[in-house]
Order: C-alpha cells, then structure tokens, then sequence
C-alpha cells in the first residue's frame, strides 16, 4: 500500500518534471522561432514593394532619377561567391578527407587547430588580409581579391564538415571495401567519399550560404560598382555592398531599394540552406 | 543440392597433390590485440583446401579476430596488431613485402553484419570488387557476373527485376546474401564468413549451406558459427575457441567435426557443445 503510494508519487513528481522541461524547451524554441519569423516578416513588409522585373534587371540609376536595379550587384555577388567555390572547395574538402582518413599525426592536430582559428577570425580581419595580399599591390580594387577572402572565410567551414562527413562513414563499410582487395586510395575514392558526398555537399552548400551575406570582407576588395561589370579583375558590385550603401545613403527611394536587396539576399540564402537540407535528405534514396 | 555454377577455380589442380596433405591456409602461432590487449593467442591450425572448416566457441572468444588475421583486415583497426606466421599456399601472408592488398583478393571475406556499399546499386555492388581492376565495364558483362553470383548466394529471384535499386533498399537478410554474391564476384580461393546466416531465415540458412558445400567443391571455407547443427551439418572440420585466463583466446580443439562433436579430446570442449556453459 505504502510502496503503490510511493510509486504514484514518484511518478506524479516525474511527470511533473517532464512537463516543465518540455514547456520550458518548447518556450525557446518559440521565442528563437519568433524572432526569426519577425525579422523576415519585416524584411519582405519593406521590401516586397521595391521588387519587380525591372529592379531585378537593370543597374542603379543616378541619384534623383526613380527606377533601376540590382541586377549587376546580384550578377556581381554570384560571381565573386562562385570563384571564391571554385578556390575552397577542392582544397577545403582535400583537407576535410586527409584529416578523416590519415589524420592522426601533429601534423594534422595542428591543421586541425589551425582550422579552428580561422574559423574564429573576425570576416573583416580576412579582407584586410586580402587588400594586403591582392589589392594593395596592385592598387587596385577587384572582385578577385573579394573572393579571395571569402575563400579563406569558407576553408574552415568545408574542412570540418568534410571530416565529419567522411568520419561519420561507418568502419564497416571501409572494411568491406577493403576485404574486397581494393587499395586505400580506391577504397576512399570510389567507397567512402562516395558514401560521404550527401553530407560533403550540404557543408559546401552551408558555407556558401554562410559567404553569400558577408559585407565586411568586401569593403576594401570587391569595393562595388555602380555599373555592369563582369570582369572578375576589376571592382564589382555586390548585393550585401549595395544594401549598405543605399541604407545609409540620405535617399528615401534608396532605402526602399535597400530593404528590396536585402529580401533577395536573404531569399538566396534561405534557398541555399534548403538546398543543403535536401541534399542530405537525398543520402539513401535513390 | 542445388546445381548452379560455381565460378571457375583459379587455384590450379596440382595433380598428385593429395587432398589432405597440403594446407592451403596454414596458421601458425597467430595472436593478436586490439591496443596492446591480447585478444587471441598462439593459435595454430591448418585450413585444407576443398574443405569447410567451423569455428565455434563462445561470444568474444576470438573467432572473428582470427578470422580478421587470415586476410589481414585485422591490421586496418587502429592500434590493431598481430604476430605470428600465416601461409596461403606455402607463403607467408605476413612476410615484409607481401601487398596486403594481393592478399585481401585471394582470401574473401563475408562479415558478421552485412555492409553493403551504400551509394552502389544492387548491380554495382555485387561487382565493385571487378570494376576497380578494370574489370566488367559493359551492362552485359556485369549482369553475366551478377546473375551468377546471385544465384549462388540464394538471391537472385529476390532481385533480378531491381538490380538498379540501391543495396539499403534490401532487407537484412538480403543485404547479407549481397555480401556473399559481392566475395564471390571476385572469385577468392578461400572465403571467410563470419556467422554468414546468423540475420537469415531458416530457408535462406539452408541455401546458404548448400552454397558453402557447392563453394567446398574448389575453395576453403572458413565458417564462424554459433549453431552447433549447422557447424556439424556443412564442415568437414571444426575448430573450437575459448577465452582462457586473462580473457584471452585460444585455440582448444581442432580436428574432423565428427569427431569433435562424438568424441572430443578435451573437457571443455565436451560442455561447450553439450551446452554447459558459453
Ligand atoms: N575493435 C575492437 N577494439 C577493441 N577490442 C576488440 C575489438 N574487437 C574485438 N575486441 C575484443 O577482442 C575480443 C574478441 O572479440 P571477437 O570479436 O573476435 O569475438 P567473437 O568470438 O567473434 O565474438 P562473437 O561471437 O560475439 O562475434 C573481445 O574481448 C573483444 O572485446
Ligand atoms: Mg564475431
């Protein structure tokens, strides 16, 4: 009688608890989401107006003339981010890879810690870095020195998410390769980078979601332009660039124009890390 | 017993060699440990050829560790290390210079959970071992293999009309039956199999056992096995494993798998099988 009653407690009391941690995580979770629904609700309430054809076609106009667009800042955006794949990519996922597979040595402990250093700096620190190296020298402002920082920016990113992808390979799966007289190398290349690639393609896809917003590295290097400009050698727009501009500029019709870029780089970026959930969830299906 | 085609031998028929007399794997004082704890000791026994050979003996004794010597895989897990003496065919599988790779090709390997390659569709995976020799590059000439090799390995019906669907898409059973078509395709001249039917249904069992008599006909078969009918059912001889003192395994018995099950030499050997303890 005394033990049912004590159960009934000690269950009563575990219910109890069990309830306050799912209402209290389920408050966060709300608050984070809110916040979040918030901002994006009053980037499209300000920006929805500014989109149209003509704002997504066209470059800027001069000030005081109404009309014109962001097209050469997002042609300019997706060039530099592109470029900048194309430098991190392959030495970011060779990297990821080496420290999955061969990593055991101070040599790789100290990539490792290297990596996470990196991952720490501050994005304008890296585009001080990169006016020193690329711009500096040749007194003059490029879209490449831009992508060279994001570049540096994305490196830590794809590494480590390389190596938890190659990692997270089972054992099994190398030793069935392995078993079948495959050598490391075709073990590697044709089993479990292979079994890997979901995850190694959603760490590429996170990173350049990452670069796409940045604006600080790109102050002193991609500098922006108010024209076309499709010359990776010379300064180019940037869509983070001229939403800064625009904002601060004393212009009414600019800053419509500055809430309208910031709804497309923010739509980009959203369609970026969807992009990266669906390519996980692709792991298995076939 | 089924009447499929085996695939051709590689090992050449010496004429004369007489059955018994020549091992076609031979251990000789193997031991091994996982980060400088010994988990099997000083195990020598040989493997004849055309023959299939059980090993038996309790959870954790050491089967599978043994078996991982014998095609040195044992040595891909980190802090993994062995000593001793195996001979495939008279050479030392061990020797300095030996390619770990040549002999991983010679001596297949079916392991205790089914690892099918994941991103490989049933077709690929069963001829992943050929492709990367260059082999089996046309659609014909892979279906040619996999065909077969299903066959053998009791799975075939199961698969034949989605050959393109990926190895997960399988059951366990299945993806296990995978595994063994994937060793055959590269046609080893022993096969290792670690409790190949322990995740299979009694009819699939029973196909498999008649794979390992039909494979018997020209490869070794190592077989692990915690079911004392089937050890007593497809080999001609048995080894019994025990994990002595320090947890350490070794080898207590060995010799025709009629004997060992009627008459054993030793003790332990006579309760484990009676089923007095393990
Ligand atoms: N990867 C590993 N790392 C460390 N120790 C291991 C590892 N694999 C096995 N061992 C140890 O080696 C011993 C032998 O294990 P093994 O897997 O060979 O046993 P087994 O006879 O195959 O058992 P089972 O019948 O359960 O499969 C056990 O004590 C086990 O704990
Ligand atoms: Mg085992």
């Amino acid at each position: 009688m005394a033990v049912a009653m004590a159960q009934a407690r000690s269950l009563r009391v575990r219910h109890a608890r069990s309830a306050v941690g799912v209402v209290s995580t389920a408050l966060c979770a709300g608050a984070a989401a809110a916040a979040l629904l918030l901002i994006l609700g009053y980037v499209v309430r300000e920006g929805a107006a500014s989109i149209s054809i003509p704002f997504l076609t066209q470059v800027p106009h001069p000030v005081g003339i109404p009309g014109g667009g962001v097209a050469n800042a997002i042609a300019g955006t997706g060039i530099t981010v592109a470029i900048a794949t194309l430098m991190a990519a392959p030495i970011g996922v060779l990297t990821g890879v080496y420290l999955a597979m061969y990593g055991r040595g101070a040599f790789a402990s100290s990539i490792r810690f290297l990596s996470d250093v990196l991952a720490g700096v501050p994005s304008i620190a890296i585009g001080l870095f990169a006016y020193v190296v690329l711009v500096a020298p040749f007194k003059h402002f490029s879209a490449v020195s831009g992508s060279f920082a994001f570049a540096v920016l994305m490196l830590p990113v794809i590494i480590r998410t390389t190596e938890e992808a190659i990692r997270s390979v089972p054992v099994t799966i190398r030793e069935g390769a392995l078993a079948l007289g495959l050598p490391v190398y075709a073990t590697t290349v044709r089993v479990v980078i292979p079994a890997a690639r979901a995850a190694i393609v959603t760490g590429l896809l996170l990173s350049i979601a990452r670069v796409t917003g940045e604006t600080a590295p790109l102050l002193f290097t991609a500098f922006g332009s108010q024209f076309w400009e499709l010359n990776p050698r010379n300064p180019m727009a940037q869509l983070p660039l001229q939403i800064f501009n625009y904002a601060i500029s004393p212009y009414p019709l600019w800053h419509e124009q500055a809430w309208g870029g910031a709804l497309v780089l923010i739509v980009v970026v959203l369609v970026l890390n969807a992009l990266a959930r669906v390519a996980l969830r692709s792991r298995t299906s076939r | 017993m089924t009447s499929i085609d085996a695939p051709t031998s590689t090992i050449p028929d010496e004429p004369g060699a007489t059955r018994a007399a020549k091992a076609q794997l031979s251990v000789r004082g193997i031991g091994a440990s996982y980060r400088k704890r010994p988990a099997i000791r000083n195990v020598s026994l040989d493997f004849k050829p055309r023959t299939v050979t059980a090993l038996i003996g309790p959870s954790g004794c050491g089967k599978t560790t043994l078996l991982r010597c014998l095609n040195r895989i044992h040595e891909v897990t980190r802090g993994a290390t062995v000593e001793g003496v195996v001979e495939l065919e008279g050479q030392n599988i061990y020797a300095p210079g030996v390619d770990p790779v040549a002999v991983r090709r010679r001596i297949g390997m079916v392991f205790q959970r089914p690892n099918p390659f994941p991103t490989m569709s049933i077709l690929d995976n069963v001829v992943a071992g050929l492709r990367l020799v260059g082999e089996c590059r046309t659609r014909s000439a892979k279906l040619e293999v996999a065909e077969r090799t299903l066959r053998l390995a009791a799975l075939w019906d199961e698969v034949k009309d989605k050959l393109d669907r990926s190895g997960l898409s399988l059951s366990g059973g299945q993806q296990q039956r995978l595994c063994i078509a994937r060793a055959l395709a590269t046609e080893p001249e022993v096969l290792l199999m670690d409790e190949p039917a322990s995740a299979l249904d009694p009819i699939s069992t029973a196909k498999i056992e008649d794979l390992m008599t039909t494979l018997a006909e020209r490869y070794a078969i190592i077989v692990v096995t915690h079911n004392m009918q089937q050890a007593a059912r497809v080999s001609q001889e048995t080894a019994f494993m025990l994990a002595g003192e320090e947890a350490v395994g070794e080898l207590i018995e060995f010799g025709p798998t009629a004997e060992l099950f009627t008459r054993p030499k030793d003790r332990r050997t006579e309760d484990y099988i009676t089923g007095r303890f393990g």
